[in-house]
């Protein structure tokens, strides 16, 4: 019954998606207010209907329902509680579900946040939203629909895959979910500003907090899943450019381009028709991540030939979206005008400049994604194109536009002056080259990579540390806390994701130029030094496990002679599936980590014998999780400043003032 | 200077990244693409020699032995039609078995043995990599068309 429910719940909320999307669309167009009034509460409706359907599907996978078919694929009774509800969007049929239930979310926080936009513009945006619901709700019924049964029903489930099990899983799908699906909103702003002609420094200021929080949860997502693959792989690395890694990328890196341009329309009212097409490419790029990794066409291009309706589905879905979003662009973005004018030495240039730096870079890595499909595809030979290819491209690429993140929120808008520039910034430029050149040394090797990278992330932090003192140097107030408070969160905000940029800088950098890896052979009882600690093996005992049986090994941690920590890592072998999974032990540090895992038993004696056994260290690897998080922080500082809401209540009162006015007509 | 001179600088910089990024994938996609080939396209010769590539098939059942002492593994991969000798010193995937599917980047040495640098099993229990599928399925369905045409004795599998 429950699945029934959900099911027949989403064919509501799919009815109710078109009504969103269609009559405030007419409305808009006729000027007519009550039907323009439909948008808020069927966007509302819409997402209490799908709520009630994630539910459900959530339900049946906690109640282990093998009746049902997503469930019976993809769940266990012996698989615990929080991965049994995990395992709701841990299928293909949930995590659109999932998808469909992260759109419906912000089209309701629209509904409910921004009240104080201009009627007609408001109900343009929610029916834009609508139409997007519409696609995905019809992907998710027609091609993908997770309440399907099974008859007969299942004993038993096959399982959620044991990657998969793990409580970075738990989190991972939803954040990174939240950050594509969020540039939804910036894309229906968009569409909207493109179909009502008036794009304005106003329009900027809406949909700017939108994007930034969307951006915000994309990196934690990412960032959650690059944590993920580096403890549960098993193999340490914690970036592997592979497509579906890439996918959630390009959109960052767009998104990333689309919150600077923003920065500028607000500001000088200036990038409006790049603006507009950067939020229609972010979202289009969300949309490709989707097609990518939910389409099979990854697996196997020609898996995906044999069964293409989800693909082709959602191949069709982006050509519509993409196709038309771009044909209103090329008709309408004249109308919307290019915006101010500015000088070569400038703080739009440097926002410019640093765009184009990350829109070329994104099409690098879209271009090494899609390259070896499109060869597949037309059967000319089968290749792969692996992280030489991104590092050789990447690097160079980013490499300027993080130099210009020293200048830039230094430069004067409209018109600045190199030697000036040059004056505030000389002292913070020596300090980061010298402190570059000399770090090495005392790091242990010098190379030209790492004393580059150090550079980089140095000259971020100094020249940080001049703007903040330029600014408080220049304020009127008196006290240092007053000083401090003058300035605006979105100011504190810039300033802390930018920082966090250098931390993870500073991560790569050291990680890539310092760590050691070993792969090694050990008897019990046997050690081995690596990089100035000796590590000792001292065998392997089964443990149990709630779903699955384990061995875990001791592996004694010295330094100098002193036991300064003992690691467990662990083999495992799911019940359900008999996969094999490898749990590391890492020794978390601020200063890097001691990373061991367990090869395989290489006598035939399992837990008496030798075994293989990795052992890395990892020096300053969590500060590129620590930067990611530093970003999105600073991202959700900025849109908490107050100018935010100040537009949004002045907009409140003018309207109540209007509708005053009105009544007393 | 004038909004037109200075729009044709913007054009002309925005060119120039382009340029240098072309040049830079370009350059990357010359030296980092790294072909695939099956068991018997190697044993055809076709593979280049010195330069890295993939190969991928099964892992002959009963092939694996190890070098005692060292992490240093042998097997032997096949397409059902052409087996390839493989070594490779490391830690083996998970996943990787006898009879499963398996992909391995790596060189080929001049008498024939493939030294893998790299031992890849990105997927799960229930499918094989695609590569490795594919190469079995490309030599079964050149077998099925030798024995069909009989005009030459099936088990050649150039």
């Amino acid at each position: 019954m429950i699945p029934e429910i959900g099911h027949f719940a989403l064919i509501l909320a799919l009815l109710v998606a078109i009504a969103q999307s269609a009559v405030p669309l007419v409305g808009a167009a006729m000027g007519e207010p009550r039907l323009m009034a439909v948008a808020r509460p069927a966007g509302q409706l819409q997402f209490l209907l799908v709520v009630v359907a994630f539910a459900c599907l959530a339900a049946s996978f906690v109640g282990n329902d093998f009746s049902v078919q997503n469930v019976a694929a993809n769940s266990n009774s012996e698989l615990p509680l929080r991965y049994r509800f995990a395992a709701t969007w841990g299928s293909h049929e949930g995590s659109l579900l999932l998808w469909a239930l992260m759109l419906s979310g912000w089209t309701c926080a629209v509904t409910l946040f921004s009240r104080h936009l201009p009627p007609v513009f408001l109900a343009r945006v929610i029916a834009v939203m609508g139409l997007i619901s519409v696609g995905f709700m019809l992907f998710v019924l027609l091609t993908s629909n997770p309440f399907e049964r099974l008859v007969p029903p299942a004993a038993e489930g096959r399982d959620l895959n044991p990657l998969l099990q793990d409580p970075g899983m738990v989190i991972h799908p939803p954040m990174l979910y939240m950050g594509y699906v969020g540039f939804s909103v910036a894309f229906a702003f968009a569409i909207a500003a493109l179909l009502g002609g008036r794009l304005d420094a106003t329009w900027a200021r809406w949909s700017r907090p939108w994007t930034t929080v969307a951006w915000a949860f994309l990196t934690i997502g990412i960032a959650l899943g690059s944590g993920w693959a580096y403890y549960t792989l098993g193999w340490g690395g914690w970036w592997f450019w592979d497509p579906v890694e890439n996918a959630s990328f390009m959109p960052w890196l767009t998104g990333t381009a689309l919150i600077h341009s923003l920065a500028v329309t607000e500001k000088r009212g200036a990038f409006k028709s790049w603006t507009v097409l950067l939020a229609i490419v972010a979202f289009s790029l969300s949309l490709l991540g989707t097609f990518l990794v939910r389409s099979g066409v990854l697996t196997s291009v020609h898996a995906f030939a044999t069964d293409p309706a989800r693909g082709v589905f959602i191949l069709t879905f982006l050509a519509i979206v993409v196709g038309g979003s771009l044909a209103l662009f090329a008709y309408r973005a004249g109308k919307v005008g290019l915006g101010g004018v500015f000088g070569v030495v400038s703080r739009e240039s440097a926002l410019l400049a640093n765009n184009i730096l990350l829109i070329v870079a994104m099409a690098s890595v879209l271009l090494g994604t899609l390259y070896p499909l499109f060869l597949d595809a037309l059967n000319l030979g089968k290749i792969s194109v692996g992280p030489p290819y991104f590092d050789a491209v990447f690097y160079p690429l980013l490499a300027p536009a993080v130099f210009l993140m020293g200048i830039g929120p230094l430069a004067r808008w409209s018109q600045a002056s190199l030697p000036t520039l040059w004056t505030r910034l000389r002292w913070a430029f020596g300090v980061a080259v010298v402190a570059a050149l000399l770090l090495p040394f005392t790091l242990g090797r010098w190379s030209p990579l790492i004393a580059a990278g150090l550079f980089l992330a140095l000259w971020i932090a100094t020249s940080s540390v001049v703007n903040l003192r330029d600014r408080l140097a220049s304020s009127h107030q008196t006290g240092l806390l007053a000083k401090l408070a003058a300035n605006s969160p979105s100011y504190y905000g810039m300033l802390l994701a930018h920082l966090g940029v250098a931390v993870f800088i500073i991560g790569v950098t050291l990680v890539k130029g310092y760590e050691v890896e070993q792969d090694v052979r050990l008897d019990v009882g046997q050690s081995v030094p690596v990089g100035g600690y000796e590590f000792r093996f001292l065998g392997v005992q089964p443990g149990p496990g709630p779903n699955y049986r384990a061995v875990i090994g001791t592996v004694e941690v010295r330094k100098d002679g002193r036991l300064i920590q003992t690691l467990h890592p662990e083999k495992r072998i799911y019940n359900a599936s008999g996969q094999t999974m490898t749990i590391a032990a890492i020794a978390v540090g601020i200063g890097g980590d001691r990373y061991v895992s367990l090869g395989e038993p290489l006598a035939a004696d399992n837990l008496g014998g030798a075994w293989a056994v990795r052992i890395y260290l990892k020096p300053f690897i969590d500060w590129i999780w620590g930067g990611a998080f530093l970003m999105a922080i600073g991202g959700l500082l900025a849109v908490s400043d107050r100018r935010y809401r100040i537009a949004m209540r002045r907009r409140d009162a003018s309207l109540a003032a209007g509708s005053a006015a009105a009544a007393a007509d | 200077m004038k909004p037109r001179t200075r729009r044709l600088g913007w054009i002309v910089g925005g060119l120039a990244v382009l340029g240098v990024a072309a040049a830079l994938v370009l350059n990357a996609f010359q030296s980092n693409l790294v072909f695939f080939f099956t068991p018997s396209q190697v044993a055809a010769h076709e593979a280049p020699q010195g330069r890295p590539f993939r190969i991928g098939g099964l892992v002959e059942a009963g092939s694996l032995a190890r070098e005692p002492n060292s992490l240093t593994v042998r097997f032997r991969v096949t397409d059902t039609a052409q087996t390839i000798g493989v070594t490779y010193t490391g830690m083996l995937p998970d996943l990787f078995k006898e009879g499963k599917g398996v992909v391995a980047q790596g060189t080929l040495d001049p008498d024939g043995t493939f030294h893998a640098s790299e031992v890849l099993a990105k997927h799960d229990e229930n499918y094989m990599p695609p590569a490795a599928a594919d190469a079995v399925k490309q030599a079964q369905a050149h077998e099925a068309m030798v024995t069909k045409t009989l005009v030459k004795p099936s088990g050649g599998g150039q």
